[in-house]
């Protein structure tokens, strides 16, 4: 126990990975308000597993998972260049981004 | 080209010619439709002539080969493949051909019909299923060509299908099969449940081990394994040859154009059981029950629907039963073990029977689509080819000596003298009164058409001329093998060990064997015959006639009126359509009526199916709010589900609780 | 990093390059030239697909590595880019004259779509976490902007958002699996994941990471309860996007399955057996319930769809050589099925208007008895009747299942499958005995009348001759 509150272990890592992670997806399906939440929520997600990752790749001693991290950064970036054109084109047809406003399609 | 493509596209062509015949029949027109089915047809006759030439006369071994395999299914294969043998080979050749002449016939016979182009289309796919039907070498693929020579039979009796009675007898055809099928499919589900395969050779070879095995079907009664299938299969070759007493189908299927009726219900389709029965002769020689029932059926017929022709007045029906008698020789025959007489038989009366036909069809364009006998006589001024080839056809169907019907005919009541098995003397009895029979109604048909006063209207008699040649030609060219080839192929096919590797006779049923033993060439059985029952009773039937309908015409009358309950129950067919059409049709409609007012409407749509589609269709309602169209609904939905998931496999499983770091 | 490395990619290496450069002559090219640039895709899959085949693995039964391990090559995966190519051609064929109809002719469509090609090959050929969220997210991001690609649409957009939104939570989900998975392990390469998870044994938090990766793959598949994405997004996305989704990323959904699950996490097949038990149980009952009340053709395939990946879930979770190549045999089929009915569809649009109620098919037969044929013949083939296709393909994922003693899941199958019948048969119905609402005639180009007959009648000729698809798929295993 009181290890555990003097040094940083890979537990306390995960840790953080986890609750960040939580609180993305909370993010997605508490927020009903505005999509840009949801993107940040995204971003949040990657950034969760990145930390994971690195934890992980120090853990072991071996590069891979940074390797991976770089991807993922380079993925969300374009992930995020994609989300926000998408986000452009419905508030130009619907002149809303209120997610609970989205519902043409159900059923 | 390797025996693989070349057995293939004997099939194919008349399928190649079909399709195109039948979907592009607007692109190629009348001539188009004829000749692309013309060529196909010709083509595979040639190819199925080569193939007889390179089994029968070059010694070849039989062909059993898998062309594909369509599915597999715990050991049971589904494949298309083909057997060549002799049997088929004969079968191919016959079917091929006249299925040509048959074509070539339809040009003048279907000329003025709208119907023209679908009409060559069918008969091109007869054509296919027909010999998909002979070239099998399984029960799948045989199964396929009955059902779809059956399938061109009913589109085709219902080829005008703005006529009341075609559409009646459609039908008839349709239901009275489905008894026979019904029969036939359980036959080959007793074989696949007992043998475990589809494929003849396999099934063979188990067969034997089969004798003395018992199943019992209604309660505690056992029946003989191999009995009960060959009784099955030969109830679906009853249907499909129109024996007794599910016969009444074949007389209405007149109804159809007459090209048809010489083709596929004299000539091809209706022996598909005879051949199915010589084919499956390794099983039915394995019970002798079965033997029985084929040959008491098949007496039954010969003689008794032979009687009925005698009273028909429609001169397609007057054939129509001569064939079913036909039919039943030719089950005799297969009753008696002489599964080699019976396909001879078979072989000789698609040449006569189809000359016949087309004969009558013949007859019948001249008289502008009249067919009742009554209004004919006197043609043969008129039309001396028809004339003659009838007369060629009608006494190779009496059998007369030397023609093709003789040698056929004689073996079959030979071999049932010869028969020892239960229901053998019936039979015996039953065939030689036939053959008066047979001899009284050819001629009479002949005599009413051809002979005496005419009786004609006169708007009919001032254009009456010979048909043209395309009619013509294949009356000839079927005329020739009538006559000729009994003589030429009785001792090859018969007694020179033809069939040895297709059909099977147990070593104590051999009389076509015992029959050989006194053969001593063609001729000499001709000559043999004068002093043989048979040849007197054929002079005793045409003596009387050549009395009755020739010299005194009024004696018919007088024999109608003497004998006027006979004549009636023979006009009305022994009742078996009235019996049926009461008992089946009317009571099954009843049945079927009440089963719909309270089990059908009742409980089945009630209860099950508007029960259960109304449970359906409020779940789907349900399930349907279930997609609410918000973002955040969907986001949750598949996180409630991850954590489902997670906590089925990871909290609940308490095993594992105990590998956490 | 070798020259044999790039031989062994030349395929996904070609697309590439052709890619980048439709996407420059595409900005050349005058207005009315557009049509130049599908003739090219088309071209490009057609030597795609000739590189595959030329270039072989040398002995089918090896797979070849490349890029350390990262990429592989092997049967599989070969059959699967060739049907790719395949499927994706009549689908640029159909599409070039809807993009025409609706006034959408752009490069963009084909470049996208060729990108979309080159993940899923990514991903077909996957053999390292790594690769497969590569693969994964370049599907993913080309089609989210895909399903935008009607910039004035409300409901495309709407469509996009979503999709997006939930196909990135899903690629977190799956990442954060991938990222336990390199925990346990300390490995991206999947077969040293295999060998590291068979000494492991049981472990808590292989069985969380396995639960996520099991939910990315049910949500690209569109397996209940990850489904709920398919059919906003079929019915908003243009008929041609919809259609592409619906074909190759089903493929590659198929292999991404495959590749994760079978080469990576073999030693746990009990457990993820189990979860896909569950949730192919849950697609095809909610699936063909939830088909039967829609009244639009779009959403009506859309569930259909779900039920279908429900069936293809069967072959895989049965776990067996045999099941794999049902659960392949089915990808393959349903993918030609589904891009023949979206086909007729578009067939049936008129200028701004998408055929997508069920309505528009009253009386086809009357106004267009070719296409009624074809579309009889497609959704006879989606409802499994025997003879077509799609009765083969339902019969061997349920034979699989069969065979490793699953009776209660054969049974809700065939019974759902039944009840789901009734909607295809509806749409029969429709056309052959209702009276038509217009007398519009109904005509396309030739080239897309002759793919869409060629389609149409493979669903007979294949179910007819089943045995050389079959004999593929099997010799993929």
């Amino acid at each position: 126990m009181s290890a555990y509150l003097t040094e940083l272990t890979l537990a306390h890592f995960l840790t953080l990975g986890a609750i960040l992670f939580s609180l993305s997806v909370a993010g997605i399906f508490l927020n009903r308000k505005n999509v840009i939440i949801l993107l940040m929520a995204i971003e949040l997600m990657l950034l969760a597993v990145n930390m994971n990752f690195v934890a992980f790749s120090r853990f072991h001693g071996n590069a891979d998972g940074q390797v991976f991290v770089f991807f993922i950064l380079t993925v969300a970036a374009a992930e995020a260049a994609i989300g926000l054109a998408i986000l452009v084109v419905l508030f130009r047809n619907r002149n809303t981004i209120n997610v609970a406003e989205l519902d043409d399609l159900k059923g | 080209m390797d025996m693989k493509t070349l057995l293939l596209l004997i099939p194919l062509l008349p399928l190649a010619g079909s399709i195109i015949a039948g979907l592009l029949r607007n692109q190629i027109g009348r001539a188009g439709a004829h000749w692309v089915t013309i060529l196909g047809v010709a083509a595979s006759c040639g190819l199925s002539f080569y193939v007889f030439k390179l089994i029968a006369l070059d010694g070849m071994a039989a062909i059993n080969t898998s062309i594909y395999t369509w599915a597999l299914t715990d050991g049971i294969r589904f494949e298309i493949g083909f057997l060549i043998d002799s049997l088929t080979v004969v079968m191919m050749t016959v079917v091929t051909f006249v299925s040509l002449m048959v074509h070539i016939y339809t040009i003048g016979y279907m000329r003025d019909d709208p119907g023209y182009q679908r009409f060559f289309s069918y008969i091109a796919l007869f054509t296919f299923s027909m010999l998909m039907l002979v070239m099998s070498n399984n029960f799948l693929q045989l199964f396929f060509g009955w059902e779809a020579v059956g399938l061109v039979s009913y589109l085709l009796i219902g080829f005008w299908f703005k006529k009341e009675s075609a559409i009646f007898a459609n039908l008839k055809a349709f239901l009275v099969n489905r008894v026979g099928d019904f029969g036939f499919l359980l036959g080959i589900a007793a074989i696949v449940a007992s043998f475990g395969t589809l494929d003849y050779a396999e099934t063979f070879a188990r067969a034997p081990e089969a004798v003395g095995q018992t199943i019992s079907i209604f309660g505690g009664a056992e029946w003989s394994l191999l009995t009960v299938i060959c009784i099955c299969l030969f109830i679906g070759a009853m249907g499909k040859s129109a024996q007794a007493p599910l016969h009444v189908w074949l007389p209405d299927s007149m109804e159809g154009p007459t090209p048809i009726s010489a083709l596929i219900h004299a000539a091809t389709m209706v022996t598909a059981g005879i051949f199915m029965v010589a084919r499956m002769s390794p099983l039915f020689e394995l019970s002798e029950v079965a033997l029985s029932f084929v040959l008491v059926i098949g007496a039954i017929t010969a003689l008794f629907m032979g009687l009925i022709g005698l009273v028909q007045n429609d001169i397609k029906r007057v054939v129509a039963y001569s064939t079913l008698s036909q039919l039943g020789y030719m089950t005799v025959a297969l009753g008696a073990s002489a599964y080699s007489a019976a396909i001879f038989h078979l072989m000789t009366h698609a040449f006569f029977k189809a000359l016949l036909f087309l004969g009558a069809g013949s007859v019948i364009i001249a008289m502008h689509h009249r067919q009742d006998m009554r209004e004919m006589g006197g043609l043969r001024k008129y039309m001396p080819i028809t004339f003659i080839t009838a007369w060629l056809g009608s006494l190779a169907l009496m059998g007369v000596p030397l023609f093709s019907g003789f040698y056929s005919k004689d073996l079959i009541i030979e071999a049932v003298h010869l028969a020892e098995r239960p229901g053998a003397d019936f039979a015996y009895w039953c065939v030689l009164l036939g053959v008066v029979v047979t001899a009284l109604y050819s001629l009479r048909l002949l005599f009413l058409t051809f002979h005496g006063k005419e009786r004609m209207e006169e708007s009919v008699r001032s254009h009456l001329h010979e048909t043209p040649l395309v009619v013509t030609i294949p009356l000839i060219l079927l005329a020739i093998p009538s006559v000729l080839i009994g003589y030429f192929t009785v001792e090859p096919m018969l007694f020179g060990g033809f069939f040895q590797d297709a059909i099977y006779v147990a070593p104590g049923n051999d009389v076509i064997g015992e029959i050989g033993h006194h053969f001593h060439g063609p001729l000499a059985m001709a000559l043999h015959a004068v002093v043989t029952p048979v040849f007197w009773l054929v002079v005793l039937g045409s003596a009387a006639a050549v009395m009755i309908w020739f010299w005194k015409p009024q004696l018919a009358t007088w024999f109608a009126q003497t004998l006027s309950p006979l004549q009636r129950m023979l006009d009305k067919k022994y009742w078996f359509d009235e019996v049926y059409q009461f008992l089946f049709a009317r009571g099954s409609l009843k049945l079927g009526n009440g089963l719909w007012r309270y089990g059908d409407a009742g409980l089945i749509d009630g209860a099950l199916v508007n029960g259960s589609a109304g449970i359906v269709g409020r779940l789907a309602v349900l399930f349907r709010h279930l997609q609410s169209g918000y973002l955040f609904h969907y986001a949750f939905a598949m996180i409630v589900g991850l954590i489902l998931i997670i906590a089925a496999f990871v909290i609940l499983d308490k095993g594992m609780l105990e590998g956490i770091f | 990093m070798t020259a044999s490395d790039l031989f062994i990619a030349l395929p996904e290496l070609f697309i590439l390059v052709m890619a980048c450069l439709i996407m420059l002559i595409d900005l050349y090219l005058p207005e009315n030239r557009r049509g130049m640039v599908s003739f090219i895709s088309v071209l490009t899959l057609l030597f795609a697909g000739i590189m595959v085949m030329r270039w072989q693995a040398v002995d089918s039964s090896t797979a070849q590595y490349a890029f350390n391990g990262t990429f592989v090559r092997d049967r599989m995966a070969d059959v699967l880019k060739v049907f790719c190519f395949i499927v994706l051609g009549a689908v640029f064929v159909y599409a070039k004259h809807y993009l025409r109809v609706f006034k959408l002719m752009c490069g963009e469509y084909y470049v996208l779509s060729l990108f979309l090609l080159l993940g899923a090959m990514v991903l077909i050929s996957a053999a390292s976490l790594l690769t497969v969220y590569l693969g994964l997210e370049l599907i993913s991001l080309s089609s989210y902007a895909l399903v935008a690609l009607n910039r004035d649409d409300r409901r495309g957009a709407e469509a996009a958002m979503k999709y997006f939104i939930l196909g990135s939570l899903a690629s977190g989900l799956l990442l954060y699996g991938m990222s336990m998975l390199y925990g346990v392990t300390g490995s991206l390469s999947l077969s040293d994941i295999a060998a590291s998870v068979a000494i492991a044994g049981d472990n808590v938090m292989l069985v969380f990471a396995l639960v996520f990766v099991v939910v990315g793959i049910a949500f690209k598949l569109g397996a209940v309860p990850f489904h709920m994405w398919v059919p906003d997004v079929y019915h908003g996305a243009p008929a041609a996007v919809t259609m592409l989704i619906g074909s190759v990323p089903k493929l590659a959904a198929f292999a991404m399955a495959i590749r994760l699950l079978d080469n990576g996490l073999v030693p746990m097949q009990g457990d993820w057996m189990a979860m896909l038990t569950v949730l192919a149980a849950l697609s095809i009952i909610v699936g063909n319930l939830v088909a039967i009340a829609q009244t639009n053709l779009k959403r009506m395939l859309a569930y259909s769809t779900i039920s279908h990946m429900g069936f293809l879930l069967l072959g895989v979770l049965a776990g067996t050589a045999q099941g794999y190549s049902a659960a392949m045999f089915y990808a393959i089929t349903y993918a030609i099925m589904s891009t023949g009915a979206f086909a007729v569809l578009i067939m049936l649009s008129k200028s701004g208007i998408e055929a997508e109620n069920l309505d528009d098919y009253k009386g086809l037969n009357q106004r267009n008895p070719l296409l009624a044929a074809l579309m009889l013949m497609l959704m006879f083939s989606m409802a499994g009747i025997p003879v077509f296709v799609g009765f083969f393909a339902k019969w061997l994922v349920i034979q699989a299942i069969l065979d490793v003693g699953l009776l209660w899941l054969a049974v809700v199958a065939v019974v759902f499958s039944v009840i789901g019948s009734f909607y295809y048969l509806r749409v029969v119905k429709l056309m052959y005995f209702d009276e038509p609402e217009t007398t519009d005639k109904v005509t396309a180009p030739a080239d897309f009348r002759f793919v869409l007959t060629v389609n149409g009648v493979a669903q007979l000729l294949m179910g007819i001759f089943a045995n050389a698809l079959i004999a593929l798929c099997v010799a993929s295993f």
